[in-house]
């Protein structure tokens, strides 16, 4: 009887916490979804949102956010590769993370001086003939931060997969005659399989509502699902508008999340034996 | 030498960084067709020896010949040879049949031919039907079996088995080590089978390399080692043994335990500092008056097959002694044995030595 009433009691802070900034939030917004600009009941809003505009808005912030995870994969895979094969690992890995825990903002603005008018790179392309250049505010610049940004997320769990991975299987993929390459891609590849998903999940997500990055970086040449909500919300003062672009964007990340799901088979023992 | 011999390692040294030296110098050769084991305790280089001959690591020095070709700088995919590792190493990702189909598949071989193949490798190891399964449905002896129906799924020339059974209780020890010696020689492949088991070595092996410290100390046959152990070492790695020190008064005539005993050993310089030894099995209990030495039984344990006694002569050395018979400890009794149970061993003597000198002795001393 003692241990079930103490479970109860560890039960609050969890049942608060999903009560108030889960279940309350998202209710909220599917409530705020349903009224337009005067205040009245309507499903206009989702008919809206299937618009020209907002599919297009929809697609380009999807579009942004699928170019920054892959160049992000691109990049952190073979970091995270050669990172398993150095001596510290703990050590580089570290160097890599660190950034991650300086704010956001700073890390934005300090992107506006290096990318600026003024700053170094265009210092740079004047010495060296090429002239000044317009770097801030184009799509460049916008993937080139947001990449930075989300590099560390997407390492870690593949770094972490590669890791754990049995180095005995690459032994037995190259002694039943697989080269490097087909070692890769039908043993290393299936099982990091899982640390990939992990890492398309922490980048694509937050990528698809990206908002500050797009302000300060792309000078809202860049509209993604993230300002479009900020716009209705504080510009138009649509709310209704706001909450059902808000909706969609949950629903979108559950569907991403039910793509990027973790399969038991092989995932967590990575091929040691118990 | 008319066959050529599959495997050969000349002079081979493998260091890692300037100190830590894991082989020295070794030069052995294996033939086609047989079962070869690597006996030794750990770290004494006979998983080396392995990953060299699979690729996975190359010598320092010295070359290493596959069928007479040097294949020191041939990549592991490369090579006619194919592991069965220590913890099997099977793909998590791929069902029983994919992993045992994995080096057929890299070959490109036809769908219907792998079906084929891997149905054969299947049914050799007993597991018919079990194609489907996920490995992580196996139990171990099962997952074993897949670990080595995929290495001969390949038909390499060489097998080699890096401590399979270490994982495996002792009932299906066993009975694993009549499989595979059965399967070698149905399939009449070199295996080469790496183990600190004495057990396993005797029980499977047509040549045990007897190894210790980055060095084969002896090499041959199960009974010659048994027998003839060329150390003390060797004597006391390989099954149990009772090593006291003696003098080789002569040829067949040797002082140990304060007597002299008729032996069959020759070759060795009058009065020469030697260890003898004697098998706890040769030894027979017998009547104080009758034995040849006699001690006092110090403790009696039952093994199920044979009692073993622990017991001391009057100048304190220690005589194991099995025997179906049993004794009542605290009393004296007589050991018996026959000439033909003492070894003689030699300090320090090379292997060439020992061998030169058996065959001398035994070509013409005693008739076996």
């Amino acid at each position: 009887m003692q241990s079930k009433s103490a479970r109860a009691l560890y039960l609050i802070p969890y049942g608060a916490w999903i009560l108030l900034f889960v279940v309350a939030p998202i209710a909220l917004v599917g409530y705020y979804s349903l009224f337009d600009l005067h205040g009245s009941f309507t499903f206009g809003n989702y008919r809206n949102f299937f618009s020209s505009i907002y599919l297009r808005l929809t697609l380009s912030s999807f579009w942004y956010a699928f170019l920054i995870t892959l160049f992000s994969l691109l990049i952190a895979y073979p970091t995270a590769y050669y990172l398993t094969k150095t001596k510290h690992k703990q050590l580089w890995l570290l160097l890599i993370i660190i950034p991650s825990w300086i704010n956001l903002l700073l890390k934005t603005y300090a992107f506006i001086g290096i990318f600026g008018q003024y700053g170094p790179i265009n210092a740079l392309f004047a010495a060296i003939g090429i002239g000044n250049k317009q770097i801030l505010f184009t799509d460049f610049s916008f993937i080139f931060v947001s990449v930075y940004i989300f590099i560390p997320f997407m390492i870690l769990p593949i770094f972490n997969a590669i890791d754990r991975l049995n180095p005995a299987l690459i032994d037995a993929s190259r002694d039943l005659g697989a080269n490097s390459w087909t070692t890769f891609r039908r043993v290393i590849l299936p099982l990091t399989m899982n640390g990939v998903k992990s890492g398309i999940q922490v980048t694509f997500i937050p990528a698809l509502s990206l908002f500050m990055i797009t302000r300060l970086i792309a000078g809202n040449k860049v509209i993604t699902l993230g300002t479009a909500i900020e716009q209705q919300f504080l510009v138009t003062q649509n709310w209704g508008m706001g909450s059902t672009i808000a909706v969609f964007l949950i629903l979108f990340m559950f569907i991403i999340m039910l793509f990027t799901e973790q399969r038991e088979k092989g995932g967590t023992g990575n091929g040691r034996n118990r | 030498m008319t066959k050529q011999p599959i495997i050969r390692f000349d002079g081979v040294s493998k260091r890692y960084g300037d100190d830590a030296t894991i082989l020295d110098d070794i030069s052995f050769e294996m033939e086609r067709g047989k079962f070869y084991t690597l006996l030794g305790p750990s770290g004494c280089g006979k998983t080396t020896i392995l990953r060299l001959i699979a690729g996975f690591i190359e010598p320092t020095a010295g070359q290493i010949l596959f069928d007479g070709k040097n294949i020191n700088d041939v990549p592991p995919n490369e090579r006619q040879v194919n592991t069965v590792f220590q913890d099997y190493a099977l793909f998590p990702h791929l069902n029983v049949f994919e992993n045992v189909a994995f080096g057929l598949r890299i070959k490109k071989v036809k769908g219907p031919e792998v079906k084929r193949r891997v149905e054969e490798a299947l049914r050799f190891v007993n597991l018919e039907g079990y194609g489907g399964r996920e490995i992580s449905e196996m139990s171990g002896g099962q997952r074993q079996r897949v670990a080595i129906a995929r290495a001969i799924v390949n038909d390499p020339e060489v097998i080699l088995l890096d401590e399979p059974l270490s994982a495996l209780d002792l009932k299906l020890r066993t009975e694993m080590q009549y499989e595979l010696r059965e399967l070698q020689q149905r399939l009449g492949k070199t295996f080469i089978f790496v183990t600190h088991d004495q057990e396993e070595a005797l029980a499977m092996s047509d040549e045990i390399f007897v190894m210790n410290a980055g060095q084969i100390i002896q090499s041959g046959t199960p009974i010659d080692i048994y027998d003839e152990p060329i150390s003390r070492f060797v004597a006391d790695f390989i099954g149990e043994s009772n090593i006291v020190d003696g003098v080789m008064i002569r040829d067949q005539l040797v002082l140990f335990a304060g007597k002299e005993f008729e032996c069959v050993d020759a070759g060795l310089d009058p009065n020469e500092k030697i260890e003898v030894v004697i098998r706890p099995e040769d030894l027979e209990i017998t009547s104080p008056e009758k034995g040849k030495l006699v001690v006092t039984v110090d403790t009696q344990l039952f093994r199920g097959v044979h009692y073993e006694l622990s017991t001391y002569d009057k100048d304190g050395n220690e005589w194991l002694v099995h025997s179906t018979k049993k004794a009542q400890v605290g009393d004296e009794i007589g050991l018996d044995f026959d000439p033909e149970a003492i070894h003689v061993m030699r300090l320090n003597e090379s292997e060439e030595d020992f061998d030169r000198r058996l065959e001398s002795y035994e070509v013409t001393g005693h008739a076996e």
